[in-house]
């Protein structure tokens, strides 16, 4: 039994830490959210490009370190303890995962190396409007090398140069690479409940894309597969927000004195950070479970993804809102943190389809393992 | 990151199972209570010791088997897998023995251990009383030193097995003048002796494997004393740290039984339940995979930290959630708890029934959230009145 990262993997996610704390202040996260022509931070970008780790799971064939899963991982959640203002997800989780997964050869051979040196920004493109994407909902369509519709919204939209876009083709549906700076695209951002990651509207007429893979129809096949990667990447950003934000309201509860006494000694606070530690703890662990399902392509990676997603989901909420209840009025300041967890909490459990979405995603998948 | 045991770890598992399947049937749906259980719980944990299976932890000297922790784990694991008849051993051999063993004479542990071990004698843990519950170290039950004798007159409660049992470990009050922790001792008692009156407690569940103790002017050698008088509350202390080693799984039906009745009454599509099927999942797995990185902790030879701790919190309130849901499910009809009638033998309406118990047992929720919050998370303890105050003085 080994349920746990390995002593390099530990190694790893202490070295980004404290390259974050350090990097990716507090104030390197309200400059984007105070700016509104800032769509991110350019400069923890570059220092991110430059510790090389967007390539942290593409192969060194393709440019990439060749780590592995598990170290994208581990990056990612010190990214979500500090909120990083930065499109790395966007380009590593699920526009550098659909390629690994569904690219033919030479379409991996001409991305992945400028995504792992940051020379391209991926983002994938699937939502159209409120609600669930369906295959019988998706409305852009691809035809003869061509993508017409729109798409709202895209996260890192207006910052990406590359989408990988959901579309229908024919009966079914595939995945289109779309250079975004070409004359058939449009872009503009949008006002969203979490400044600090950019998104996008973007109109495509006409715009030249290239399919994903040579195999036509299985869009939503693999957009269900790229989703369950990024879902346990995404886990551990909220992972490490969640931890982030049990740690602010820990360290204020002991801090701050009411009735001659510091607040954290009362038992409806206590308990309220007992609920948060829980929550985290079952988040952690199913997180863990998702990584190794991740690391090995094991079957059960639907379900683990799911449990992942679903326990991640409800930490970071849970903890974001628990968090400014517990700094009480100066929680609710704009100079306090707590509401940037509370806005990317949201963010993060929306972005990839609701906790509703992967609750059903997770019956299923036990359904029909149950039926084998 | 891999689930698979190291070479040493598959060879004792791959022993221990050799060892079960030859001695027991393996396990389907809930252990059996059937037959004379008893006698087959003391058998059973014969054969074990014998075979040094028993104890797995305990140094050899002791009948134990010198192994590690990670070995103990595996053992129950795969014990658990087997109809085994642990149930009145786990708390003397849990809990009190290693108590005997940790502050007891050597004249204690010649007497008491190997019958223990062997299954011949059976231990029951006497702390708990009407008044003094989650604040164990409020108990009124008084000893007093009469020659070489204490005379102890009281009343104990929650004593599970109290009735089979042949000794057990009793904290009482010897010196009500000074702060509650620091007046209390603790003794081995014999059970069987007069004085001691077992009256068994009829539970909301219907059932009674508690008991309440009565003790009017039961006389203890002070040579069966468990440390020095007035330290009752550092030996009681050892006890409970093994109890929360003891204290772990939850019976009864989990997200996947309940799964199997929906699917088999048509429920399955009804999208409230599925998301909260989702949930009991989730937090199931989540607890299964917490003892997971505590087993590799323990595998690598390190301390496990706090993470456990959330275990009980977890599966009491959803056990009780469950049956909840799988009666409402039934709708009238769910009311009805004849295994002849009810689905799934009735297992849900008698989990039902017994759920609210498993959230008090061991800790109430409120308990355990108080020690999260503050041996986990380090935040202030809860005002504490009586503190640094004579007992009497309350």
């Amino acid at each position: 039994m080994n349920f746990d990262f390995s002593d390099d993997q530990k190694f790893l996610r202490d070295e980004a830490r404290k390259f974050l704390e350090a990097q990716c202040t507090s104030a390197d996260v309200r400059a984007v959210l105070d700016d509104d022509a800032m769509s991110h931070n350019d400069e923890v970008w570059q220092k991110i490009v430059e510790m090389g780790w967007l390539g942290a799971a593409i192969p060194e064939e393709f440019g990439g370190l060749g780590l592995g899963m598990l170290e994208l991982c581990v990056i990612a959640e010190e990214l979500g303890r500090v909120l990083a203002p930065v499109p790395f997800g966007s380009s590593a989780y699920f526009f550098a995962e659909a390629i690994k997964l569904a690219g033919t050869e030479e379409q991996k051979a001409e991305f992945l190396p400028k995504v792992a040196d940051g020379n391209i920004v991926g983002c994938l493109a699937t939502t159209e409007g409120p609600g669930a994407l369906t295959a019988s909902s998706v409305q852009t369509v691809a035809k003869d090398g061509t993508l017409s519709g729109t798409k709202v919204p895209v996260t890192d939209g207006d910052i990406a140069t590359h989408a990988a876009v959901l579309a229908k083709e024919g009966s079914g549906a595939g995945i289109y690479i779309v250079a975004l700076d070409q004359d058939g695209v449009s872009r503009k951002a949008l006002k969203t409940i979490e400044p600090t990651r950019s998104h996008a509207e973007i109109k495509f007429d006409g715009a030249s894309a290239t399919r994903l893979g040579d195999e036509t129809g299985n869009g939503m096949t693999v957009l269900d597969q790229v989703m369950n990667r990024g879902a346990v990447l995404l886990a551990f950003e909220q992972l490490g927000g969640a931890s982030r934000c049990l740690e602010m309201a820990t360290e204020y509860a002991k801090e701050r004195h009411a009735f001659g006494r510091p607040i954290g000694g009362n038992q409806a606070i206590k308990h309220k950070l007992a609920d948060i530690y829980v929550k985290n703890e079952v988040a952690r662990s199913n997180a863990y479970y998702g990584a190794w399902a991740l690391s090995t392509d094991a079957a059960e990676l639907p379900e683990a993804a799911a449990a992942a997603r679903v326990a991640a989901s409800e930490a970071f909420w849970f903890a974001s809102k628990e968090n400014i209840q517990t700094h009480g009025g100066m929680g609710f300041t704009w100079e306090v943190d707590c509401h940037l967890y509370y806005r990317r909490a949201k963010l993060l459990a929306v972005q990839a389809g609701s906790p509703a979405v992967w609750k059903e995603k997770l019956v299923s998948a036990l359904e029909a393992k149950n039926a084998a | 990151m891999d689930f698979t045991d190291t070479q040493e770890e598959a060879a004792f598992r791959a022993e221990a199972n050799a060892f079960l399947s030859q001695h027991l049937q393996p396990k389907k749906g809930a252990a059996s209570r059937s037959g004379n259980y008893l006698q087959r719980a003391k058998d059973w944990q014969k054969i074990k010791a014998e075979n040094r299976f028993a104890q797995i932890t305990w140094p050899k000297e002791i009948g134990g088997r010198g192994g590690s922790p990670m070995q103990q784990v595996i053992w129950n694991q795969e014990e658990s897998k087997f109809d085994a008849p642990t149930g009145p051993f786990a708390i003397g051999l849990g809990m009190c023995v290693p108590t005997v063993i940790a502050f007891g004479s050597d004249e204690h542990k010649q007497r008491y251990v190997q019958k223990a071990l062997f299954g011949e004698e059976i231990w029951c843990q006497l702390f708990s009383e009407p008044a003094a519950g989650s604040d164990v170290a409020g108990l009124k039950t008084k000893a007093v030193q009469d020659g070489d004798d204490w005379v102890i007159n009281g009343q104990k409660v929650w004593t599970s097995g109290a009735h089979y049992s042949d000794y057990g470990i009793l904290l009482v009050r010897t010196d009500p003048d000074v702060p509650k922790h620091k007046g209390l001792t603790m003794f081995i008692v014999d059970m069987k002796q007069e004085g001691v009156d077992v009256r068994p407690i009829h539970q909301a569940s219907g059932g009674s494997e508690f008991n309440e103790v009565y003790f009017t002017d039961v006389r203890i050698p002070d040579s069966d004393r468990l440390g020095e008088p007035g330290m009752g509350w550092k030996v009681a202390l050892v006890t409970l740290m093994n109890e929360r080693l003891a204290v772990g799984g939850s019976p009864g039906p989990d997200w996947a039984e309940i799964m199997d009745y929906a699917r088999s009454s048509g429920s399955m599509s009804d999208a409230a339940f599925r998301a909260k099927l989702a949930d009991w999942y989730v937090a199931a797995q989540g607890y299964k995979l917490t003892k997971f990185r505590t087993q590799t902790a323990l595998s690598k030879g390190e301390t496990p930290g706090p993470e456990n701790s959330i275990g009980k919190v977890i599966t009491a309130n959803h056990l009780q959630d469950i049956c909840n849901s799988a009666i409402e499910m039934q709708d009238h009809y769910g009311i009805i708890s004849d295994k002849d009638h009810a689905p799934a033998d009735a297992i849900f309406q008698e989990s039902f029934l017994w759920a609210p118990g498993l959230r008090i047992a061991g800790g109430t929720d409120e308990i355990l959230k108080n020690i999260i919050a503050e041996r986990v998370l380090g935040l202030p303890q809860d005002v504490r009145v009586d503190k640094d105050k004579p007992f009497s003085a309350f």
